[in-house]
């Protein structure tokens, strides 16, 4: 290392400085300088790969933590306490021992704080040590390095199945057309693949990738928080540019699939790439009651220092009134003493001591206690365990467990939260023939009932279910617990081998052109597993048998982030492992696939068991196999060609003319191939029902055949719409050569075009996509998990609003609104969206949008207002897409849609950004403040978990970012009932209650002190023992609050779940509101005169008290002890065991300490007095007395509210009592009859509600209410059934 | 067995590969037992007016005897008291009262008479009361030296800081020293009965027995353990400031003397509130029937040491028979009076109470 002068180095770090902040960076390869110092490096100046987010060091941690620690104020108040406690004049007791309580609460703190910054930094070393490839001009090829060592301007090479180490720009692949297939489900939780593109002509890459060759000028933006732009040109050296975006990026934290590798060239590394910028590190979060607690703490500050003002100025008067020198002012040490106004300064301190404990000091503690206590119920809940994944409810979060019992809305995200993400082929209509998949349906009733059996009795359920899959079809009762294995309709089979067997001809019958449709139409990329196939059986097949497999690959699709995360580390043993599961995978029709394992020289012989699909939807990949379990596989895809088995085991090789993509405009898509066989051109469609249905051959509909197949169709479709099926509706036209030609021109022209490009294809698409022959429709579902609608229905009568973000079409949120619940069949419905794709007139369509908020937000008032609607709440839902929830979202706008969304009754967000999502979260919040709870499963649920006041990850199917990013992790969004309707409202009340309890307990036993300063000259002298007085606090009274805290139960868990209307007490403020404080403090005053002016009107006679102080002091602290537990015991809902033993302990506990102590401390003040005081029958009577009379204006108004005026909470106290069968029957009873009460009449006018077996029209009826339909937008308020789900 | 092996292991999700039955892996489903699971029996007692109103008629009953009771007791007790302090110019001891200092070496007596109009019969204590003196002041109630009291002969002689500015004089440590001690009650009291043939009897009043037997035995005693000789024992010592004479000189009873003298222990237990009496002397019932204080004329004298011009105090002479509970005191008996009354009409209020709402909680509707 060649030395530097320092000056050198400064305007090194400054020119760093500013080439990091300049709009452009100018990267170069790192190879030419390779081994050179660091400070000849060109890229010196740009972060290295390597990640920190830990807080702290080892050395500095103490500074640090202690300065972290005194921003809380709490801490700060404490010690300054302590060191007043030193200062000479103000004459504290025992200045050291003042010094225990905040440093045991400093070290507790501390030491949380170190492990968690611990465990931060186990995980920035795990990821920094992971290992990567980067290429090394000295050994000429790839080696293996760390994360860490990954600087800009390095080659990385990632293989299969990799992670992206950092963001590289891909400059070759393994893919021989520069292709490189990603998934970007840790950044934003979608799972289906991206096509990254090389930028071509960089460097030499054929025959293989010579990073040497590169001799390029990079130049990219500044890093940036998009994860969806990029901004690049690479400047070879003939100054010839080659523009880069984001199509050209590998961002960190990808994961390669598809592509054996990969090279790339690091454009930002560690905390400058996109992935680390958009974690904005989790945010400390502060639970509302606390906000409100540290509130009160400072009216105590005000209190205490309004009383020792009190103190100040009473010690000054009283000094004035003195006529001379009397023998009890005890002059200082020289032998003089202060003036009144300087001693009564003094005073003022003294008195600051002499009460601090009105600051409660040990609440923080006790809070802190409590919570874990709280969090360890919670884990060890039983009801929150599933069994399926064995996993508890992780809580992440140590501090805000008491949110959970104040949310008022909730923001869900939709697939793999609410529903399992896994589409399943339920039925299809053919023909105007319904086939209804019994077997299917069996099947999957076969296995909800197995899961059932299998809490009872697990030899049986594994005995059953360790078939072997493959031979699945003819055995109905067997239960596949893959969701893609489709179980034939046995009279469809029939059918199709009939048809099969007369077409001899190749006319292709209508049910095989069905099939074909769905083999074809559709994106789906075919994918090979052969290679780990057989990897898997030489892994497994000595011990492990087939179905064991099966059941595994399942858990490792939920794990599937997890492993790969893990993979690395691991890599020698594990690698094999994880590719296991990952082709398993495919098998479940998931998205992702390994080609890890490089394939044999020689091609596979292709057979369907080794099909792998991979869609941009699951839904297409359901059809898919659905029509491969019909024998119609799709064997392979490239751009110009379709390759499809049949049934009969011929191959056909379609030639693919044009593919019109799917746009939420037409809602369909085409694909347009060529028979291989009858040349014919065909075009098949596939789209929601009504797009489809509208285009039907007008001709042939005439014909009586076609149009009863329609209508027939149709009345399925809206069966299946009711069942919560997804339907899509099939058809097919065939053409001419010649309209194909001339067709294919005009194509060809829009697509050559450069004004309004989309706009032409979109009209080519529609010009072909005319005169259709419907083929028939299918019923896909994406099961909802178990109870989400029961769970959605708890928890909207709990009060909360439930909002679902997703990233979904709209249609799909809609379907699935209905079938959670969210949406009634009575609701009106807002569908918001706007159809603006053109950016340069935003301004436009900013003023368009606000004209329909304005609209909306009148009529949703009006609506509200309108006197029929006056005896039912409104039941407006609001569907919104992304794009209008951004213009809604800019700062203009937000009032009005948070106005709207205010009287909406649910709100669904589709096709929102994770960034999106949170901002909403943030609004909401903000604006309405409210409690805010978000759950997700996926990566693009983080940033919203973040921006809720609670964040709740599902460990699903999408990795564990989500999780990583909660607060609470639950495996099923069920679990979100019993979390927040039992343990929220729980931990609330308990918290609340405590921190009430805890600050009047502080005061009644302050006040005692400061009452006596009216007697003794404001001197503030304390007539209890220093030592008792902090034991007092410490022991005698510290741990029935805590318990009571952990323990007490106001209602038990069935009555909770039962009536979700008692979780509504708990929201806004709940039981801790501003009065029940001020309620308590006052009654603490109350109690403290009591306890202080009776024992004093017992101890003064006509004649004076013949009592000591100490004398004094002990029956007042021995009375106070009673009037706190006592009062405790009113509050204490539930007496268990543990109640018992604490609060009698906690009694004995002070008589024990006080009697030892004041039987052995000869020199102390307190000697004997307890002693001497309970053999005098007074000291019983005055205790009696004086609780009884303390404690009768609460325990009075306790019975009064109870008895006149009973909270819902007391009245579901009452029902909690009686026994559990009559309590669940009236449950039962009483939810019937509100459910009966529920029912609300729209003062819309809605049609009825078609029922089962009506014929209906053939078409789906037009948005009624109002339709107003701007340029770019729609806004339909639609009151009817759109895919509306009867639920049974 | 197999099966449940299974169970456990893909369960779990553990990519460890092992054949069946190879290790068992614990699974994390949560005991079921009734504390995890918040489910321990509990006894919930929910206060509404049918369920606490035998309470409140329990109170009522009980408080309003036990009141009375007290009342009766208090009300027996028998209470004279004589203020000597002087500050009328007709008092017998205004003179002394006017003309004080700490350190003058006459003393000054005065005699005052009285009547008493009942006779006492049982043990008779006279207590003397001082008004307005603060001996609760928190620095006054520091000032002494507990160890030193103790007979602790290192802080004989190293009185604590606590003392200061009484712990040293003329470089001599003070014994006893600080505030307390320093300020110590010196007025003496003598009682005459005037028997109505003329004669001026004594009474004779017990000096001892009026301090606690802890402290008096444990708390407090004289350095130098058993040394019969105080002189020696308080050797290098020196009297508190405003004392005529030291520790050791205060009774020439051994058993009375030096830090164990009963007026000095009382004194040093500091009254809780600035109006207070102490218990100077005992006056024991004789043994046949005599009455202890029969009816008729007494004088009190006072050897008038004490000043309390400084502080506008008063003093005064208590004479108090006692019970069981104490001195004279009806406050205890109307409060249980008053508060048993006030829960008895509670009982009632709730009585109605209940009647009117207490059947509407079983068909509870909870209503948001």
């Amino acid at each position: 290392m060649m030395w530097r002068s320092p000056l050198a180095r400064v305007r090194d770090a400054l020119r760093g400085q500013k080439v990091r902040e300049k709009d452009l960076r100018n990267l170069v390869s790192n190879l030419p300088y390779e081994g050179l110092d660091k400070w000849k490096q060109p890229n010196r100046y740009f972060p290295g790969n390597s990640i920190k987010t830990s807080k702290y060091t080892l050395l500095l941690f103490i500074p640090m933590n202690l300065f972290e620690q005194f921003h809380r104020l709490a801490n700060l108040y404490f010690v300054g306490l302590a060191i007043l406690n030193f200062v000479p004049v103000v004459n504290a007791f025992q200045p050291e021992v003042a010094l225990i309580p905040i440093c045991v609460i400093l070290c507790l703190t501390a030491m949380k704080d170190a492990w968690e910054d611990f465990r931060r930094y186990q995980s920035d070393k795990r990821l920094n040590s992971m290992p990567c490839l980067i290429y090394s001009r000295k050994v000429k090829q790839f080696v293996e390095r760390y994360w860490k060592d990954v600087r800009v301007g390095d080659f990385v090479k990632v293989v299969c199945n990799e992670i992206v180490p950092a963001d590289l720009l891909l400059l070759h692949t393994s893919d021989p057309n520069g292709v490189c297939h990603i998934e970007t489900a840790n950044l934003d939780g979608e799972t289906n693949l991206k096509q990254r593109r090389v930028v071509p002509g960089v460097c030499i890459t054929d025959p293989e990738f010579e990073a040497e060759s590169f001799n390029s000028i990079v130049v990219c933006e500044k890093p940036n928080i998009n994860l969806n732009h990029f901004k690049c040109y690479v400047e070879k050296p003939d100054k010839d540019k080659v523009g880069a975006g984001i199509e050209n990026l590998l961002l960190r934290g990808c994961t390669v699939r598809n592509t054996d590798h990969a090279v790339g060239f690091v454009v930002y590394a560690g905390h400058e790439t996109k992935a680390m910028l958009n974690n904005n590190g989790p945010r400390y979060k502060r639970s509302k009651q606390e906000r409100r607690l540290n509130i009160d703490v400072m009216f105590c500050v005000i209190l205490l220092l309004t009383m020792c003002l009190v103190g100040a100025l009473g010690h000054y008067l009283w000094l004035q009134t003195l006529p001379g020198l009397p023998p009890y002012l005890v002059p200082h040490s020289n032998g003089h003493l202060d003036s009144p106004s300087l001693s009564s300064f003094y005073m003022f301190f003294t008195m600051i001591i002499l009460l601090q404990v009105l600051i409660p000091i040990s609440l923080y503690v006790s809070i802190e206690l409590v919570k874990i206590a709280q969090i360890f119920f919670i884990t060890n809940d039983i009801d929150l365990y599933d069994e399926e994944t064995d996993s508890q409810i992780q809580c992440r979060a140590l501090n805000i467990t008491e949110d959970l019992g104040q949310i008022e809305y909730i923001f869900t995200d939709k697939t793999g939260t609410l529903t399992e993400n896994k589409m399943v082929f339920r039925r299809c209509s053919i023909m105007g023939t319904e086939y209804p998949h019994k077997e299917n349906a069996l099947q999957t009733q076969w296995s909800l009932d197995s899961d059932d059996v299998n809490r009872k009795d697990t030899m049986h359920h594994h005995g059953s279910r360790r078939k072997v899959p493959g031979t699945a079809h003819s055995d109905v009762a067997f239960s596949s617990p893959l969701e893609t294995e489709v179980t034939p309709d046995k009279k469809l089979l029939q059918q199709i081998s009939g048809a099969e067997s007369t077409s001899v001809s190749r006319k292709i019958d209508a049910y095989l052109d069905f099939f074909l449709a769905l083999a074809i139409c559709n994106t789906v990329v075919v994918s090979m597993a052969t290679a780990q196939r057989q990897r898997v059986s030489a892994e497994f097949s000595v011990d492990v048998d087939e179905r064991w497999r099966w059941r595994r690959s399942k858990r490792a699709k939920m794990d599937g982030g997890f492993v790969l995360f893990k993979l690395p580390v691991y890599k020698s043993y594990l690698t094999r492992v994880a590719i296991i599961n990952l082709s398993s995978c495919c098998n479940t029709g998931a998205q992702t696939c390994s080609l890890h394992v490089p394939r044999s020289s020689s091609e596979p012989a292709v057979t369907p068991d080794m099909v792998c699909y991979e869609a941009e939807s699951p839904d297409e990949a359901a059809l898919v196999y659905a029509a491969k379990a019909y024998g119609f596989i799709l064997l392979g895809r490239t751009p110009d060609s379709v390759t499809v088995r049949l049934p009969s085991g011929e191959d056909l090789r379609f030639e693919v003319l044009d593919t019109l993509t799917f746009d939420s405009n037409r809602k369909r898509m085409s694909v347009l191939v060529r028979h291989p066989i009858s040349k014919e051109y065909v075009l098949y469609t596939k789209g929601a029902d009504y797009a489809i249905m509208e285009l039907l051959d007008c001709v042939s509909l005439e014909k009586g055949n076609q149009k009863n197949i329609a209508a027939d169709t149709q009345q399925h479709l809206d069966y299946y719409a009711k069942e919560g099926l997804r339907t899509l509706c099939i058809a097919k036209k065939v053409l001419s050569g010649r309209e194909y030609e001339s067709w294919s021109a005009d194509r060809h022209r829009a697509l050559a075009a450069i004004e309004n490009r989309e706009q032409l294809i979109m009209d080519t698409a529609v010009q072909i996509e005319t005169n259709l022959t419907l083929l028939g429709a299918t019923g896909i579902e994406d099961r909802l998990q178990e109870n989400v609608p029961d769970t959605i229905t708890a928890l909207r009568e709990a009060g909360i609003q439930v909002w679902v973000l997703t990233g979904d079409k709209p249609e799909t949120a809609v379907n699935i609104g209905y079938a959670c619940r969210l949406l009634e069949e009575e609701d009106l419905v807002i569908n918001m969206s706007c159809k603006n794709k053109v950016r340069s007139c935003g301004m436009y369509s900013t003023l368009t949008c606000t004209s329909i908020l304005d609209c909306t937000l009148e009529e949703v008032r009006r609506y509200v207002a309108d006197p029929r609607n006056v005896d039912t709440t409104p039941d407006i839902s609001l569907v919104i897409d992304g794009r209008t929830l951004a213009m809604t979202l800019s700062s203009d706008l937000q009032e009005r849609f948070v106005e709207l969304a205010k009287h909406c009754r649910s709100v669904l967000c589709c096709r929102v950004t994770p960034l999106q999502k949170s901002a909403v979260v943030k609004i909401i919040r903000e604006k309405l403040k409210v409690m805010t709870l978000a759950v997700g499963d996926g990566a693009n649920d983080v940033n919203m978990i973040q921006a809720a006041d609670v964040g709740i990850g599902i460990s699903g199917q999408e990795g564990m970012q989500a999780v990583m990013m909660s607060d609470f992790a639950i495996s099923r969004f069920k679990h979100l009932k019993k979390l927040l309707l039992v343990h929220g409202h729980w931990c609330n009340s308990r918290l609340a209650n405590m921190i009430i309890y805890f600050f009047y307990k502080n005061t009644a036993n302050v006040n005692l002190l400061f009452w006596y300063q009216f007697f003794c000259g404001f001197t503030a002298t304390a007539m209890i023992d220093y030592w008792l007085m902090i034991f007092f606090n410490l022991f005698f009274t510290s741990a029935p609050p805590i318990m009571f805290g952990i323990l007490d139960k106001d209602i038990s868990a069935e009555m909770l779940l039962g009536v979700p209307e008692l979780y509504r007490t708990g929201q806004g403020s709940g039981e801790y509101r501003f009065s029940t404080f001020w309620v308590s403090m006052l009654d603490a005053f109350y109690q403290s005169l009591v306890c202080f002016f009776i024992p004093y009107l017992i101890s003064i006679d006509f004649t004076g008290s013949d009592m000591d102080i100490f004398s004094f002091g002990t029956p007042v602290n021995t009375i106070s002890l009673f009037t706190i537990l006592l009062h405790l015991s009113i509050e204490i809902k539930a007496w268990t065991v543990v109640h018992w033993v604490i609060m009698l302990g906690s009694v004995a506990l002070y008589f024990i300490v006080t009697l030892a102590y004041s039987a052995i401390c000869v020199t102390c003040n307190a000697y004997w007095t307890l002693q001497s005081q309970m053999v005098d029958p007074m000291f019983y009577l005055v205790c009696i007395i004086t609780t009884v009379v303390a404690l009768l204006p609460r325990y009075t108004f306790h019975v009064l509210k109870n008895s006149i005026a009973p909270s819902p909470l007391e009245q579901a106290r009452h029902l909690d009592r009686m026994d559990p069968i009559t309590r669940d029957q009236w449950i039962k009873e009483w939810r019937s009859f509100r459910g009966g009460g529920q029912v609300k009449r729209s003062g819309l006018s809605v049609p009825p509600s078609p029922t089962l077996g009506t014929s209906v029209e053939a078409y789906p009826p037009s948005p009624t209410a109002s339709e107003i339909t701007g340029d770019e937008f729609t806004l339909n308020v639609i009151s009817e059934n759109y895919n509306r789900p009867v639920h049974t | 067995m197999m099966a449940s092996t299974y169970n456990a292991k893909d369960e779990d999700g553990h990519i460890t590969v092992a054949g069946p039955g190879g290790g068992t892996l614990r699974s994390r489903k949560p005991e079921n037992t009734a504390f995890k699971q918040q489910r321990l029996p509990a006894w919930q007692p929910i206060l509404t007016a049918g369920t606490v109103l035998p309470a409140f008629f329990v109170i009522g009953l009980i408080f309003i005897p036990i009141g009375i009771g007290l009342y009766v007791t208090s009300n027996n007790i028998k209470e004279f008291e004589i203020d000597y302090t002087g500050v009328d110019m007709s008092s017998p001891c205004f003179n002394c009262s006017q003309n004080f200092s700490w350190n003058s070496t006459r003393p000054c007596t005065c005699s005052i008479p009285f009547y008493l109009d009942q006779p006492y019969e049982s043990n008779v204590f006279m207590y003397y009361g001082l008004s307005n003196f603060y001996q609760n002041h928190r620095r006054y109630v520091k000032s002494r030296d507990d160890s030193q009291l103790n007979g602790d002969s290192e802080a004989l002689t190293k009185p604590s800081k606590e003392c200061e500015p009484y712990a040293f004089h003329d470089n001599k440590p003070i014994a006893p020293c600080g505030a307390i001690a320093n300020s110590m009650f010196n007025d003496s009291l003598e009682l005459f009965y005037n028997d109505p043939n003329g004669t001026k009897v004594q009474i004779h009043l017990m000096k001892t027995g009026i301090a606690w037997w802890t402290d008096k035995h444990v708390k407090f005693r004289n350095p130098g353990g058993n040394n019969p000789n105080l002189t020696v024992a308080f050797q290098g010592t020196t009297k508190p400031v405003n004392w005529r004479k030291p520790v050791y000189e205060l009774d020439s009873d051994q058993e009375n003397d030096g830090f164990i003298n009963e007026d000095f222990i009382v004194w040093m237990r500091t009254a809780a509130l600035p109006t207070f009496r102490k218990l100077y002397r005992i006056i024991q019932k004789k043994k046949d029937m005599v009455l202890t204080l029969p009816r008729g004329n007494y004088t009190l004298e006072v050897v008038y040491n004490y000043p309390v011009r400084s502080f506008e105090g008063r003093k005064r002479m208590i004479l108090s028979t006692i019970s069981w509970m104490g001195g004279k005191n009806p406050f205890l008996g109307i409060a249980y009076i008053t508060v048993g009354s006030v829960c008895f009409f509670l009982g009632v209020v709730l009585l109605i109470i209940h009647h009117k709402y207490g059947n509407r909680n079983n068909s509870a509707d909870i209503s948001n």
